[in-house]
């Protein structure tokens, strides 16, 4: 992971599988400031893409970096508006 | 045309442009579904579609209609049934899966999966959903078809609403599906 960023949060949605890591990202993402980067951890492999496809059809958030660190899955999530 | 004239042409057209883009919307993506089933495994695509959708900013419409009342049901919700019978899915022959006790078992079995998947319940899917502003409605006239009270839905539900409704919305939306 690149430390180009500071991260603000911790969401931990290990174990939960769809839609969860999305629609709890979504709602982690609300209570953010501007600028502010939140780091989503889970196990469900198919937040991959899912939570790629909701950055890019959502106004206001950034996918910044995603990363898979052995069964762990981690996305960091900027709010840019 | 007289400059005057040009003029005046100008602002009737640009009044036309500012209520089309009153009409238009924001540019927010509008999904309507409608739920007609009311069985276990039939609840769960309309409110995973539509918590994500609320996730993703849309305006989110579910219309609940005959068996599909029972999701919003605060009673029947939490007792729907996967149905063993003309399920080619189910690991048993139809003439075993018709004996009695053969739906229930094999919710059970579902319900398990789920719980150890970490998938949500349905309850928590509908509370979920409320909670990000997605409408759930509840078909008025098969409310009393099915003879139930509205005070028998959760709190949340919107009732009072037929196919008038359901329709307007659907024509505004850029998503319409039928569950």
């Amino acid at each position: 992971m690149s430390s180009e960023y500071q991260i603000a949060e911790t969401l931990d949605v290990k174990g939960a599988s769809c839609p969860m890591p999305v629609v709890q990202t979504k709602s982690a993402i609300d209570d953010l400031a501007e600028g502010e980067v939140l780091e989503v951890v889970a196990t469900d492999s198919g937040s991959m893409s899912d939570l790629k496809g909701w950055a890019a059809g959502t106004d206001g958030v950034e996918l910044l970096e995603q990363v898979e660190d052995g069964d762990v899955y981690k996305h960091y999530v900027e709010k840019t508006a | 045309m007289s400059e005057e004239a040009l003029q005046e042409r100008i602002e009737e057209l640009e009044e036309q442009v500012a209520s089309l883009e009153t009409e238009v919307g924001d540019g927010q993506k509008k999904m309507t579904i409608v739920a007609t089933q009311g069985t276990f495994d039939m609840a769960y695509p309309p409110l995973i579609l539509a918590s994500t959708a609320a996730a993703f900013g849309w305006d989110v419409v579910v219309f609940h209609t005959f068996w599909g009342l029972d999701i919003l049901h605060e009673e029947k919700s939490s007792d729907l049934k996967l149905s063993a019978v003309g399920n080619p899915n189910m690991p048993m022959p139809n003439a075993l899966a018709a004996l009695p006790g053969m739906d229930r078992m094999a919710t059970r079995m579902m319900e398990k999966r789920i719980d150890e998947n970490g998938t949500a319940t349905i309850e928590e899917l509908i509370e979920l959903s409320l909670d990000q502003g997605v409408d759930l409605q509840a078909c008025q006239m098969t409310i009393e078809l099915m003879e139930y009270d509205e005070d028998d839905f959760y709190d949340g539900v919107t009732t009072g609403v037929g196919a008038a409704t359901a329709l307007q919305h659907m024509a505004e939306s850029d998503i319409q599906l039928l569950v």
